[in-house]
């Protein structure tokens, strides 16, 4: 058995045979000719060849994987009809008597330097775009252009980089995976086998040896890992792999679009926790009906200062912009404990948990949070946004809190900034919280139960010492009591309660919950759809 | 002629996409449409100078039109660009 390692850029587990997709050698020779006028007529006609097969490519992409990934074949066609590339060739031809696959191959180089040389990580993977037209014109010149060989049966395709152009004519049903020895995250290549949904690797070490074509090979996109001749033991457990992938996947797919309700018709909210706008794609793909917790933390831990306000309003809009009207919990910064960072210039503490963190800074030093509101507020005129406080132990704080949300409403009302009004409401993680959220109830529009550090503090057990984890019960008769009292109280005033804390993704609990009278279940995407299983399955009454 | 200047609020910047969706937005009209960054101007119906211009997610970018119907075709441009950018 043989093993390399690549970076993944999409998961799932393939097992089959191994093709090695090797390039054509292109050697481009220089000629002098005769009749300039004449070549660059030849390369007129091919570059209108070019382009109609690019429209063909765009058509079949489109049925295959759709509008926004189509759309790359529209702007090769664009490309390769641009002022620029095309006047530099003709005028290459013209000047210099030269055959036109020299002249394309010259001004391939040229055009793929200036990406080449741009300091943005997008725009240098363009490079690969030129290449690929240019390929195309000189293969067509030529007469070398073949059709791609189609497979007979499914395969597993190892190449050394692979051209959108390329990924695309593949047949969707005999493509298992792609692994590359090149490539980024970035690339078409990438987008296109995420929406195909099919493992790819990049930047993998595998080499491209003849003899490996027709081996089996396993593919973990999950890991990274490629097997070629797997023994018997890696095939069996790579197979389960597999059938509880694909069990997950059929689960997926039945689920998707069915309403969050129990068995006996109570509408339960099921949301997704995430920690970054990239993490929407996975909210969306899972079927989340909204976000019920976005950790604001990336913004500050992802600095080196803070984030100004036009920083964080771009963030949270754009996550509202893609929820289209669906619910966005943002709770504000939760700094502090194991979370920090150089420019807050915190001191060291004895006993970080219990120390100056969350809303605790943003009580202390109240520009900090003026700026994370005023940001939030202008991201609300874009979705759905409501905001939540993290770590509150007091009424008192609550009011101090809406007091400076008062002051920012006002500021931006003068100056003429649109926003909308937004459910407030807080965290209920400290055992104090929950055990005044009677009176907490009548001051927000929501509570939802953090229960990491509900369970830490009143069992005052700390989860990162391996030592006690003998005596860590999640299951603790405590932390459902004060669940249930909190969502009571909740009820009682006439808001909603929810869970957004790992217990909430628990299965063992969700009938439990339910009963409770739990009205909203926040969880990471990748849980969303095993809940939805479990919550349509449980009864609310008893 | 017409200008006007607007700041990039698309988080991945002029990429690909947009590019080629601006020029065929600017191919509808039959002036000249030119588009500057940082010094460098660019003609609008050329896909390839568009993209070099590597216009990010809080750049401005200043844009001119010129010729006839400039007006309107100047409007119709700066509600692309809010629209898509």
């Amino acid at each position: 058995m043989l093993k390399f390692n690549g970076t993944s850029v999409f998961g799932g587990i393939a097992i089959g045979s191994l093709c090695i997709f090797q390039k054509k050698e292109n050697k481009v020779e220089r000629r002098q000719i005769e009749d300039a006028a004449q070549e660059v007529q030849r390369f007129e006609k091919a570059k209108e060849t070019g382009i109609s097969q690019l429209k063909e490519l765009y058509d079949k992409a489109l049925k295959d994987v759709g509008e926004a990934e189509a759309m790359i074949f529209e702007v090769h066609q664009m490309m390769m009809d641009d002022g620029d590339y095309v006047d530099s060739i003709c005028n290459m031809i013209t000047e210099e008597h030269v055959n036109a696959e020299y002249a394309v191959s010259q001004v391939r180089n040229r055009f793929a330097a200036m990406f080449e040389a741009m300091d943005d990580d997008y725009m240098r993977g363009r490079a690969a775009d030129i290449r690929d037209i240019s390929q195309r014109l000189i293969e067509i010149l030529s007469g070398t252009q073949q059709a791609m060989d189609m497979f007979q049966e499914p395969v597993v395709i190892v190449a050394q980089d692979l051209a959108p152009s390329e990924t695309v004519q593949f047949e969707k049903d005999k493509l298992l995976a792609i692994v590359t020895r090149e490539g980024s995250a970035n690339s078409h290549t990438a987008i296109l086998a995420r929406t195909m949904d099919i493992p790819a690797l990049i930047q993998t070490d595998i080499e491209l040896k003849p003899e490996y074509n027709g081996k089996k090979v396993i593919v973990d996109g999950f890991t990274g890992t490629v097997y070629v001749d797997p023994d018997a033991e890696t095939l069996k457990v790579m197979e389960e792999k597999l059938a509880k992938c694909q069990e997950e996947k059929q689960l997926l797919q039945q689920l998707k679009g069915k309403e969050d309700v129990t068995a006996d018709g109570r509408k339960i909210k099921l949301y997704a926790n995430i920690g970054n706008p990239k993490d929407v794609e996975s909210v969306l793909q899972n079927d989340a009906r909204g976000i019920g917790l976005f950790r604001s933390e990336f913004l500050y831990l992802e600095s080196s200062n803070f984030p100004t306000e036009e920083e964080q309003f771009q963030a949270y809009k754009t996550v509202a912009e893609k929820m289209e009207g669906k619910k966005v919990i943002i709770r504000t910064l939760d700094i502090g404990a194991d979370k920090t960072v150089d420019y807050f210039g915190l001191e060291q503490e004895e006993n970080p948990a219990m120390g100056y963190r969350a809303i605790r800074i943003c009580l202390t030093q109240p520009e900090i949070f003026k700026t994370q509101l005023r940001a939030l507020y202008r991201a609300s005129a874009y979705g759905e946004i409501a905001i939540m406080f993290p770590m509150i132990t007091s009424v008192e704080e609550v009011r101090e809190i809406k007091g400076i949300v008062e002051e920012v409403k006002e500021e931006l009302e003068k100056q003429e900034i649109p926003f909308k009004e937004v459910e407030l409401g807080i965290m209920i993680e400290t055992p104090a919280a929950a055990m005044v959220s009677d009176d907490l109830a009548k001051e927000v529009d929501f509570f939802s139960i953090g229960t990491n550090d509900l369970t830490q503090y009143t069992l005052a057990i700390d989860r990162q010492n391996a030592k006690l984890g003998h005596f860590y019960q999640p299951h603790h008769k405590a932390i459902l009591r004060m669940i249930e009292m909190v969502v009571k109280n909740a009820h009682a005033a006439g808001i909603w309660a929810g869970i957004c804390g790992e217990l909430g993704a628990d299965l063992e609990l969700t009938e439990t919950f339910v009963k409770m009278g739990v009205d909203e279940l926040s969880v990471s995407p990748s849980m969303v759809l095993k809940v939805r299983k479990n919550i349509r399955e449980a009864k609310a009454e008893s | 002629m017409k200008t006007f200047n607007y700041t990039i609020t698309d988080p991945e910047g002029i990429h690909a996409r947009p590019a080629g969706l601006l020029v065929k937005e600017v191919a509808k009209f039959a002036g000249k449409v030119t588009i500057e960054k940082a010094g460098r101007e660019v003609d609008a119906k050329r896909i390839m100078g568009v993209m070099s211009l590597g216009a990010k997610n809080g750049e401005t970018v200043t844009i001119k039109v010129e010729g006839e119907g400039e007006e309107q075709a100047a409007q119709d441009l700066e509600a692309f660009f809010k629209e898509n950018l």
